[in-house]
């Protein structure tokens, strides 16, 4: 076909006309009986595509499948989009979501900026805000709102695992590499002050420019010539990955413990075992922990893209499953009519469920599971695929979370 | 009136038709997005399209006219005509001192320096204490506009919106169609030939470069009202990138084509965001069909379909 102009534009057009046919199939079937609406939106084709985006879709609807929601005789719809990590656009497609298409419960969410930004909208439109992919701690402390719950892990607890248990494991002399800008030295702060507690010593850090660095050889160095046995990667995404990549192109990940304050599994899978060995890291969740986290994996898998879950996924499950359960035990019609009371009830609630086992939900919305400390396994140690975690320590979800008076959140007060 | 042709007082009054009716039939927080995007392609348009200047830091005078109103509303509780204000200001002294820098250069160096001086300006969005870092500032009250209309209901959003838009709109339009419109019009086909005539062509471009920043820098303050937030996006070079591709797609250098292209691409932006990954694929693709079959943009093209002047 020749690329004239009238063929561009009618497929311009017919690809324009492409959006429109769908809102009018999702506006056919909610005038149906009261149908409870879960919209996950999260990055489907940015850097947080592998830790939340499809598979996060993939794990919402397993819930609703293990649930059984269609014996229950409810109707239950998911829908989803991509945020594209704008906060306007976020905000943007929120309110839309609860004007216009009835979303009860707003689900994942990954980039604390955005994150953030969606408190307010949520608590104006009085739904149900459960973030499972979000790592900053203000949403549960200084920006906390009574329409939310942070469900699987925040910076605090990554701190308070990778710097307390390690220390209690022996490494106790730190040396932090930092991204330069305010994620990465509160990182840097909370951890430093934790290994403090537990009798370790962080004998110094280099802060390097953000964004733009991709060369961390110089400050390598300075860690290695430091002594420390552990060095604290206080930075997150391709950061991460590159200091990891130099660092065993150096030979440190011999002579020294990495320890990642954020990462996922399927970072670890994108560096590979043979880069990422002897990396220690902090999750809440590990496919192969128990019978029933493998269980569930073996469920979700045939629907993810090719992707095993993480703890962000298995948080999406388990936030739909415990909410599902509010729902029914509310009924459906309270349930959709105000968000604070449902969040109250699934306080009230004890969670349980296949992947972070028996949780409570703190009065300020922090949902207290048990985090893990693992360490990378060596390729030869690696039986089978994703098969990348041996766990270190474990810190019960009572004393791995920051304690209630300390988040300062300003409705536990009144 | 200001200089409007027969056919672009229909198109004047088709648009703003089209701006009353649709809050009734589409969403009107993805409408007021609608608005702030093509103002501040607008404003992009008057510098490339009338001037030739090509800038790649659009994005700066934008996100922070987007920060100082968030910040002046949130912690000096000022009225949203005069946070407003405060992004337009802040836009102007931008732009001022980094114009002042970049229209030294043309061509392929005055696009390297202003994208080198709005990364400054991100860096510093990044560091500075005011803006929250990565958190950027959030839950921005929209508080009242003059004392008396209560911005928190959405369609008085959505006027108040809508009016800065019309009013930003006219001001391109008298801008371009005064004598001094004409000399920077000049300036873009022939410089030398400008200056030999006895135009000082640096102070021409420097107040358009200026008024060119003052309009980014209140769209920003605009959008910082409507979503009650501030962040780094704004100031993202991604930014300037997407402005480049709205002014494109409308069409460089027509009255209504930045408007046009806000349309186009906010809509792909909302509309494709449920199918995940496909919107940044779709975006490319549209990118390259219309640089290969209709350079001169939907507007554009429309234009010389008819030859008439959009």
């Amino acid at each position: 076909m020749r690329l004239t102009r009238r063929n561009a534009l009618t497929t311009v057009a017919a690809a324009a006309a492409l959006p429109l046919i769908r809102p009018a199939y999702a506006q056919s079937s909610a005038s149906k009986s009261p149908t409870i609406k879960i919209g996950v939106l999260n990055d489907q084709s940015g850097p947080y595509t592998n830790t939340g985006g499809l598979t996060s879709v993939a794990c919402t609807r397993q819930a609703l499948e293990d649930f059984g929601v269609s014996t229950k005789g409810m109707n239950v719809e998911v829908i989803s989009a991509d945020h594209q990590n704008k906060p306007d656009l976020a905000v943007s497609i929120a309110r839309q979501w609860f004007d216009r298409d009835n979303v009860d419960m707003l689900l994942d969410v990954p980039t604390s900026s955005v994150a953030l930004a969606l408190q307010s909208v949520v608590r104006e439109k009085n739904k149900v805000y459960l973030n499972a992919s979000a790592a900053s701690s203000a949403l549960t402390g200084e920006q906390c709102s009574p329409n939310f719950i942070s469900w699987n892990y925040d910076t605090y607890m990554l701190a308070k695992s990778t710097g307390g248990a390690m220390v209690k494991a022996g490494g106790d002399t730190w040396y932090f590499l930092t991204a330069d800008y305010a994620f990465g030295k509160q990182l840097q702060a909370d951890t430093s002050a934790l290994i403090v507690k537990s009798g370790g010593k962080v004998l110094g850090a280099a802060q390097y420019p953000f964004p733009g660095t991709t060369d961390f050889s110089s400050f390598l160095v300075q860690a290695q010539s430091s002594g420390a046995k552990v060095l604290g990667l206080a930075n997150a995404g391709a950061d991460t990955v590159n200091a990891i990549k130099q660092s065993a192109e150096f030979g440190l990940n011999k002579s020294m413990k990495i320890a990642a304050l954020l990462m996922f599994i399927n970072d670890v899978h994108a560096l590979g075992l043979e880069t990422a060995q002897g990396l220690n890291l902090t999750e809440s969740f590990y496919w192969d922990m128990n019978d029933r986290t493998r269980a569930f994996t073996k469920r979700v898998l045939p629907k993810t893209p090719n992707n095993y879950p993480n703890m962000d996924h298995a948080g999406c499950y388990s936030a739909t499953l415990h909410y599902l359960k509010t729902v029914v035990d509310m009924g459906v019609v309270e349930a959709k009519k105000d968000g604070v009371a449902t969040v109250n009830r699934m306080k009230a609630m004890p969670v349980e469920d296949d992947c972070f086992g028996k949780s409570k939900i703190r009065e300020d919305g922090r949902n207290l599971v048990a985090s893990y400390l693992f360490e990378v396994k060596k390729p030869s140690e690696s039986k089978g695929p994703w098969d990348y975690y041996k766990q270190v320590a474990m810190t019960p979800g009572d004393q791995a979370f920051r304690p209630l008076a300390e988040g300062h959140c300003s409705f536990i007060k009144a | 009136m200001f200089g409007f042709s027969r056919t672009q007082s229909i198109a004047f009054v088709v648009m703003v038709a089209l701006i009353v009716i649709c809050p009734y039939v589409l969403y009107p927080v993805f409408l007021m997005r609608v608005l702030c995007a093509a103002l501040f392609a607008c404003s992009f348009n008057l510098m490339i399209g009338y001037v030739g200047l090509l800038s790649f830091g659009q994005a700066a005078f934008f996100g922070m006219g987007s920060y100082v109103a968030a910040w002046t509303i949130k912690a000096w509780h000022v009225d949203a005509s005069i946070a407003i204000i405060f992004g337009g200001l802040t836009g102007a002294v931008l732009g001022l001192v980094l114009g002042y820098l970049a229209i030294r250069r043309s061509g392929i160096y005055f696009a390297m320096i202003t994208l080198a001086l709005a990364q400054m300006v991100y860096f510093f969005c990044l560091e500075a204490p005011f803006t929250g870092g990565e958190d950027g500032i959030q839950q921005v009250p929209r508080g009242h506009m003059f004392g008396i209309i209560d911005l928190n209901n959405d369609m008085a959003m959505y006027w108040v919106t809508a009016a800065v838009f019309i009013g930003g709109f006219l001001l391109v339009h008298r801008i371009i169609h005064s004598p001094f419109g004409q000399v920077l019009k000049g300036i873009r086909e022939n410089e030398p030939r400008a200056t030999s005539l006895g135009y000082r062509t640096d102070d021409y471009k420097l107040i358009a470069f200026v008024l060119s920043c003052t309009l980014a820098g209140v769209a920003g303050g605009t959008k910082a009202l409507v979503f009650g937030i501030a962040t780094l996006t704004d100031v993202h070079y991604s930014t300037s990138g997407e402005v480049v591709l709205t002014t494109l797609l409308g069409g460089l250098g027509t009255v209504f084509g930045p408007a046009m292209g806000a349309v186009v691409v906010t809509s792909m932006e909302n509309y494709l965001a449920q199918f995940g990954a496909w919107v940044t694929v779709t975006q490319g693709a549209i990118f390259c069909v219309c640089v290969l079959a209709f350079r001169r943009g939907i507007i554009g093209e429309l234009g010389a379909l008819f030859k008439i002047s959009l």
